[in-house]
């Protein structure tokens, strides 16, 4: 029985090894001001920039166990909160993973925070400001987040769906960290070594990103990012070829237009 | 030859035509009876050919008279050698290349291409490997696009130069022997040129180019050397950041002719200039010069005086941006001594340009002319860290002027009147432009079921793609009825009744329809600019649009925007939101046409305002354009209006509304993120593709 509800109930993790994450400007500086003061944290920036690599290495600092939840648009409060479960002939109540953070003092990270439904983000609010407040209405029970808890969202800016923009009464609760895409020796040195490949190569490999980049908006919605050249390093790791690699992970990953794709492979010969 | 073994030409015979009635029938044709020639050794030429070839010769000939007569009395006299030379079809095409010439060209050139029967021939071997520009011009601006700097344009012409603004390409490849490598060609020829503009071929602050050619007795020869020796140069260049790029290149051109070899190691030094090749110049330029196929040639006349004029105006850009800075307290006194801006990178090729400190805070428009400015001189020349002088320019003077010239305005007969807001002023202008609404009077109502007839794949798919939206449904737990149980519901009334709490009887889940609750606005700009195919694209895009959104069920309204200074602005209805996708509808989008020009605040404001009578929750307006902000006088070109337009899309942002531009102004990256947001544009290449863009393009923003 306790090792069903053991499976079931949301897995914090404790980050026993320093995750590697490579600091572009003073956000690491910020995000412990922000911890210390109790405020949540919003991270605004394109997909695949490191901001879920940041939240894993600052909860290893901070020494706090981490929640994190990918947001979309089928989940609802229980998956946040938590429900009741039948177990042999009892119900049992089981914390979904906001409560289980709140509970343990935990960082919880809610990912992509506008694919989920707005009743949805709706029961962070009181969590967001001063109250710090988190209502378990099936149980009647209003928890009080501890001050080592702590909230944070990421949201892409880049999204042109108008179904798809963070509102102004929850964007306002938290500090906003911008992230991007780091400097090309920055944005080279962790692709060399989260890809596995020469610093040449990883050089390389950030110079398309930037080609690709240059094209956002004329006929791309968005460059590569570093998580794409991570995978085309990846695979050149695996002993396929530079370009094959770059053309199977980031030109088609970008695109399905058959004449946006010739391009990128263009860019990609240019390159390689 | 006996009278009957005989048929008259065009009798559908089989048998030779003999000298005799040849000649009978080229006086027909020629009419020269009139012109007092004869055709007795034209017809003799034309005895021995087969009939069908005599047929050929006569028809062709006819055919040339009617254009010009020079041509057809040159036609048989050249045919026995062309009959030899070309088939059928190909005879056609030659005459046709002549009177094709003598339209474009003139009789000379005409009868030039027409005795050049050989050289025809020869050419028609290459136009199986021959490559359009045509072709290849989408994949080359998006290449170009990608290696960046200051945009480029891209333009057919006779051959392959740059002046420093568009790269000119030839309108067809045909040098190499296969149609592959003349595509490569093209993208080599596009690398090198553009490497020109970036990395300094035409001089910096300290490298006068046009006084050290000055030097050279033989311009055109000391040109052709430069030539080859920058593009040995910027190979290297190129090589460093794009080594996939150079090394096709390299593939293309070869082995370095010998006379080079020597010349190479210099100019691959990593920190080889310009200077480096002017050099080299010295040495060489009283020999031929060696011929590189993706080389191009140089008009430093051409270019330079582009090139000054374009740094003058940056100059003045950046100045009168700073001013403006300084003048509203965002610069820091004493800030002018500090260095603003650093170029990186070695020479006259900067990798990267790090714009500092105060710069950083420059509008978009003064941001790339300080970038373009090291890209040309490889610096910023630090008289233009001095902001303009009040002399010069003064923020608070043009607007208080505009507004004493204007001071006599007529009593507005106008439908509404709207602020404007100016930005040297940092206030509005209030009641400042006079709005005009119009109903579009309706057009040929063929249009609209012609449009969807050729496109008539594409709105299928259209309609299934976004039928297959509307069909989206998601499930609504605690129903009080529905198809399937609510587990979680039925837990909690479980645990309940235990507890000894009346359990909820909302224990089902129920399908629902999505409720979208969007409207759209769609705001076309009818300027004088889109005149021609961007003003047919965009009306066969809006009925691409209304397929879709009909299919969708959106509430959507369309309105044209136009006008002429700020005393008339115009809207045009095309759509209401309440009206329905009818015949009325249909006619007045044929009749959408192009009109003036494009003061864009005030029908953003305009069209807000109307939209936000809608009672949707999400509201988008979307305007498609084919470039920035403009209106009539030089008060709203430029910046005034950018930023005129950027605040009416705030001020509907803050009332819920969206703003989105779908534009085919390729220059428009800077200001369309400055106006609309890093998300708020998608900008198409190509106008062609409108039509088939824009309802991807809804689809993407609305779901
Ligand atoms: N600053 C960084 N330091 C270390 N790795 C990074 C950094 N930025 C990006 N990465 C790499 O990129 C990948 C994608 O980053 P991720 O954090 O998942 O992006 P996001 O959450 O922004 O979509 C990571 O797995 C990591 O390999
Ligand atoms: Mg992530």
């Amino acid at each position: 029985m306790t090792d069903i509800i053991a499976t079931l109930a949301p897995q914090l993790e404790h980050l026993e090894k320093e995750p590697y994450y490579h600091p572009i400007g003073d956000e690491v500086a910020l995000f412990e001001a922000a911890y210390a003061r109790r405020l949540p944290v919003l991270l605004k920036g394109p997909t695949g920039c490191g901001k879920t690599r940041f939240v894993e290495y600052m909860a290893w600092r901070l020494k706090r166990p981490l929640a994190t939840v990918a947001c979309h648009d089928d989940l609802t409060t229980a998956d946040l909160i938590g429900r009741y479960l039948i177990v042999g002939d009892e119900t049992v109540w089981v914390d979904g993973p906001l409560t289980a953070a709140v509970r343990a003092g935990a960082i919880c990270y809610l990912d992509e925070i506008v694919e989920a439904r707005k009743d949805t983000t709706v029961v962070i609010h009181p969590l967001a400001d001063s109250r710090r407040l988190l209502a378990v209405d099936k149980r009647g029970e209003l928890l009080s987040a501890p001050d080592d808890f702590m909230l944070v969202i990421s949201y892409n800016p880049g999204y042109q769906s108008v179904l798809k923009e963070i509102k102004p009464s929850t964007r306002q609760r938290f500090v906003a960290l911008d992230f991007d895409y780091p400097e090309p020796a920055v944005e080279a040195a962790i692709v060399a070594r989260e890809g596995g490949v020469d610093a040449d190569t990883a050089r390389r490999l950030v110079k398309l990103a930037e080609l690709t980049r240059n094209l956002k908006g004329a006929g791309l919605d968005e460059g590569a990012s570093t998580r794409l050249l991570v995978h085309a390093g990846q695979l050149i790791g695996a002993g396929v070829a530079p370009a094959t690699a770059c053309t199977a992970a980031v030109a088609r990953a970008l695109s399905d237009d058959p004449d946006m794709t010739g391009s990128l492979d263009d860019l990609v010969h240019a390159v390689f | 030859m006996a009278p009957g073994r005989e048929e008259r030409p065009g009798g559908g015979g089989t048998r030779r035509l003999s000298a005799a009635s040849l000649e009978e029938r080229l006086d027909e044709v020629l009419f020269a009876a009139q012109s007092r020639r004869t055709t007795t050794d034209l017809a003799r030429n034309l005895a021995d050919l087969p009939r069908v070839q005599q047929d050929m010769v006569l028809h062709w000939t006819e055919v040339a008279t009617q254009t010009y007569a020079e041509v057809a009395w040159l036609l048989p006299k050249l045919a026995p050698r062309a009959v030899g030379l070309l088939d059928a079809e190909h005879f056609g095409t030659w005459v046709l290349s002549a009177l094709d010439a003598y339209d474009r060209v003139g009789a000379r050139e005409a009868m030039q291409t027409l005795r050049a029967v050989e050289a025809y021939a020869a050419s028609l071997e290459r136009v199986a490997v021959a490559v359009d520009f045509g072709q290849e011009e989408m994949r080359l601006s998006r290449l170009l696009q990608g290696l960046s700097g200051r945009p480029l344009g891209l333009r057919a012409g006779v051959s392959a130069w740059t002046d420093t603004e568009t790269l000119y390409l030839p309108a067809r490849m045909d040098l190499l022997p296969t149609a592959d490598e003349n595509r490569r060609l093209y993208k080599a020829t596009t690398a090198l040129l553009w490497a020109q503009t970036r990395h300094g071929t035409f001089g910096s602050a300290d490298l006068d180019l046009e006084s050290a050619l000055s030097r050279f007795p033989d311009r055109e020869r000391a040109l052709e050397w430069l030539a080859v020796l920058e593009a040995v140069r910027l190979e290297a260049v190129i090589a460093d950041e794009l080594p996939g790029l150079a090394a096709e290149i390299q593939a293309l051109r070869g082995p370095w002719p010998d006379a080079l070899m020597p010349l190479v190691p210099r100019l691959h030094r990593p920190d080889a200039t310009l200077a480096d090749s002017l050099a080299l110049l010295e040495h060489c330029a009283d020999t031929e010069a060696p011929a590189l196929p993706h080389c191009g040639r140089l008009d430093p006349a051409a270019a330079l005086a582009v090139r000054s004029e374009r740094i003058a105006r940056d100059i003045q850009v950046l100045r009168k941006a700073l001013a403006v800075m300084k003048a509203a307290g965002c610069m820091k006194p004493g800030g002018d001594e500090e260095p603003l801006v650093t170029a990186q990178g070695a020479g006259d090729a900067p990798a990267q340009v790090k714009i500092e400190g105060d710069l950083q805070a420059l509008p978009p428009e003064g941001r790339a002319a300080a970038r373009s400015l090291v890209q040309d001189l490889g610096e910023i020349p630090p008289e233009c860290l001095v902001p303009a002088g009040p002399g010069l320019y003064d923020p608070e003077a043009r607007p208080r002027q505009a507004e004493e010239k204007d001071e006599p305005v007529p009593p507005p007969a106008c439908d509404y009147r709207y602020d404007e807001w100016d930005y040297h002023r940092h206030a509005y202008r209030k009641l400042w432009c006079h709005l005009y609404e119009h109903e579009v009077r309706e057009g040929d109502s063929n249009y609209v079921p012609e449009v969807k007839q050729r496109y008539a794949g594409l709105i299928a798919q259209i309609r299934r793609r976004f039928e297959a939206l509307r069909g989206e449904t998601r499930m609504l737990g605690r129903q009080p009825d529905g198809e399937e149980i609510d587990v979680d519901a039925q837990v909690e009334a479980r645990s309940d009744r235990k507890s000894g709490v009346e359990p909820s009887s909302r224990l089902f889940c129920r399908r629902v329809r999505h409720d979208r609750s969007l409207a759209a606005m769609f705001m076309v700009d009818m300027s004088g600019s889109t005149r021609g195919w961007i003003n047919d694209a965009e009306r066969e895009a809006l009925v691409m649009l209304c397929e879709a959104l009909e299919s969708l069920g959106d509430a959507y309204a369309i309105y044209g925007f136009s006008g002429w200074t700020r005393t008339r602005c115009d809207i045009y209805r095309i759509k209401d939101f309440g009206q329905a996708y009818d015949e009325r509808v249909k006619q007045r989008i044929a009749a959408i046409e192009a009109k003036d020009y494009t003061r864009m605040g005030v029908a953003v404001r305009h069209l807000t305002a109307i939209l936000l009578q809608q009672p949707a929750r999400h509201r988008l307006l979307i305007t498609l354009s084919d470039g920035r902000p403009d209106d009539f006088g030089d008060e709203y070109r430029g910046q005034y209006g950018i930023e005129d337009t950027r605040r009416a899309l705030q001020e509907a942002h803050a009332q819920g509304v969206r703003g989105y531009c779908v534009t085919l102004d390729r220059h428009g990256a800077d200001y369309l993120r400055h106006m609309y947001g890093p998300a708020g544009y998608t900008v198409l290449d190509d106008v062609k593709k409108l039509p088939l863009k824009v309802a991807d393009i809804y689809r993407r923003l609305a779901t």
